[in-house]
């Protein structure tokens, strides 16, 4: 799929680390005690979850750029950053809907985490469908813009849901106080995992910006044609 | 274990679509892109 070095590199890059990754969280991290084998879920579904919060605060921060400056190379931005997060937020629902029903023997409950992970999810879905509605281009730019920044709000409250309420989600693995945590060799396989998750992020919204670029050239040439 | 392999196969079918989406997208916009130059060319030559 890429089309320059830089982009064919990344891909390469971004493949290895993700075969390391499997390997680290299905061979090198240990069994969890009370779990079992299924926890491993938390190596791709964590950093998933962690992943589409940055792509959804890069569609904000380029959003508000898009407003302030109003260069549509922000809106080009924050649309294709909005499309990875909303795959990554697809991601972290099934995979956390699978895990659920491993662990509670349900696959959703309505708690603060969930419901505000799955409002998350419909704003962004809403944001793609209002973008594919609008034909032109800057005012799709603007209302996508707003939704873009006010979208972000729920990040927030994704991350504080489970810090705020009592919920059947889990506590934060990480930075959740006294009795959260993890053994050194889960952390170090979710902090690469985290790590490799990231570069795939960065490596998808660089080849769809490439490919924002040949659809916006394609417009070019023919509106060219139109006026000969 | 049924749970961890569902969990994996997800991830991988809905990032290797996406991936394979993107490409064919972009091989067909590429692909547009040559046929409208040359139209263009032959227009203009």
């Amino acid at each position: 799929m890429p089309d320059s070095k830089a982009s064919k590199i990344l891909f390469v890059l971004t493949f290895v680390c993700m075969i390391v990754a499997l390997y680290l969280a299905f061979l090198y991290a240990p069994v969890e005690a009370t779990q079992g084998e299924v926890y491993r879920i938390l190596f791709f579904h964590v950093p998933s979850a962690w992943v589409a919060f940055l792509a959804f605060g890069v569609t904000c921060f380029c959003s508000v750029a898009f407003l302030m400056k109003k260069d549509l190379k922000w809106d080009r931005i924050a649309s294709s950053s909005a499309e990875i997060g909303l795959l990554l937020c697809t991601i972290t629902l099934i995979t956390g809907s699978i895990w659920a029903k491993s662990e509670w023997g349900i696959w959703w409950a309505w708690d603060a985490r969930l419901t505000t992970t799955l409002i998350l999810w419909l704003i962004y879905l809403s944001y793609a469908m209002l973008r594919g509605y609008i034909d032109v281009e800057t005012k799709r730019a603007y209302l996508s813009s707003v939704v873009g920044i006010i979208g972000f709000i729920d990040v927030l409250i994704v991350y504080g849901s489970i810090r705020w309420w009592r919920t059947q989600h889990p506590q934060p693995v990480i930075g959740g106080g006294d009795e959260s945590g993890l053994a050194p060799a889960m952390l170090f396989t979710l902090l690469f995992c985290v790590g490799t998750f990231t570069l795939l992020f960065f490596t998808l919204l660089r080849s769809k910006i490439e490919l924002q670029k040949a659809s916006e050239e394609v417009d070019y040439f023919h509106k060219v044609l139109a006026q000969k | 274990m049924g749970y961890l392999f569902a969990a994996y196969t997800v991830i991988w079918v809905l990032l290797s679509g996406y991936i394979y989406s993107l490409h064919s997208k972009q091989k067909q916009l590429f692909k547009e892109i040559e046929q409208l130059k040359s139209r263009i060319e032959s227009d203009t030559g």
